[in-house]
């Protein structure tokens, strides 16, 4: 699986940063990608209908689309360049999606479950610990399966749901790669900030290719920032197209 | 022709608005409030005097944006 990115110049990751009215985190997003890729993301905008060509991986970035009208990432899921971005999921091309952006990929189909009200009902805007579950993916190679990394969270609609029936299977097949946790690695209720269904902070699809989760790693990204926790995600993708080129 | 969207959480859903509305009559002395669970109410006038057409109308827009029936179901009543 090497994306829908035919036409890449050289071996840099060519992302490119959805960007939907309402949404703020798209600059620290572009501004993590370009110190870690070398390369300016492409920023595009919702009324687009088609990506740049030779795009690799397409984020759709946190914030609050639309102001979180109806339901948070409701409205935005059905925006005009949400169809090339199914369409480029399709075909193998990678998504990350974070924050406002998983909520956005639940509601658009491109991932299972729903993010509902945080359990305790209020917003939560700290530091949490995540433990990585696989290391086998585009995105997380640059971590190692079991490790705890810290990186901040920000939502107040990060309980993740779904059916019995979803769960399994995600459960079953490796669907889970990141889950609250304590600095040691211990999944239990006390460290599930936001009462997600098993701990579930980040999830990929059937097929590999596309991730949704709550936390923000690109805000860990260089010491300036505290920590670096978050750049092995960032580094891991830059490795993976460097693999397939 | 006016038409009213009711959109609820289906049964077993948590929501913890609806848990705290429910605490909070409680708070104010509400008597007798056993359970509160929160939806949405849709109110669209439809052009054109088509009942049928605005029925599929309704439909398409409760299935495709108003309800996300993972987690709602949806009720449609169209008045005159």
């Amino acid at each position: 699986m090497n994306g829908a990115g035919s036409g890449r110049s050289g071996i840099k990751m060519k992302a490119a940063v959805v960007v939907f009215p309402g949404i703020n985190r798209e600059r620290d997003m572009a501004r993590a990608l370009r110190l870690v890729s070398g390369r300016e993301p492409a920023m595009v905008w919702h009324a687009d209908t088609a990506l740049p060509a030779g795009t690799d991986l397409v984020v759709i970035p946190g914030g609050f689309s639309y102001g979180d009208y109806l339901r948070c990432g409701a409205i935005a899921a059905r925006a005009p360049i949400m169809d090339a971005v199914r369409a480029f999921a399709q075909k193998g091309g990678l998504v990350l999606a974070v924050c406002n952006g998983f909520q956005i990929a639940c509601e658009s189909g491109l991932l299972p479950g729903v993010l509902m009200r945080n359990a305790q009902l209020r917003f939560i805007c700290r530091d949490v610990y995540l433990r990585v579950e696989r290391s086998d993916t585009p995105f997380t190679r640059g971590y190692n399966a079991g490790q705890v990394i810290r990186v901040p969270v920000a939502h107040g609609e990060g309980n993740y749901i779904a059916d019995g029936e979803t769960i399994a299977r995600l459960e079953g097949e490796g669907g889970v790669l990141f889950r609250y946790s304590s600095p040691d690695g211990i999944v239990d209720p006390n460290w599930n900030h936001n009462g997600a269904m098993n701990g579930i902070a980040g999830i990929i699809n059937e097929r590999g290719n596309v991730l949704g989760m709550m936390p923000h790693p690109e805000n860990h990204v260089e010491a300036v920032m505290g920590r670096t926790d978050g750049r092995g995600l960032f580094a891991g993708l830059v490795d993976y197209f460097k693999a397939a080129a | 022709m006016k038409a009213r969207v009711t959109v609820t959480l289906k049964s077993g859903i948590l929501d913890p608005q609806g848990k705290a509305i429910e605490g909070a009559l409680k708070t104010l002395g509400v008597n007798g409030v056993a359970s509160v669970r929160q939806g949405k109410v849709f109110d669209i006038e439809i052009e054109g005097g088509d009942r049928a057409q605005a029925e599929a109308a309704l439909k398409s827009a409760a299935e495709k944006l108003l309800a996300n029936t993972v987690i709602e179901n949806y009720r449609i009543d169209v008045s005159g």
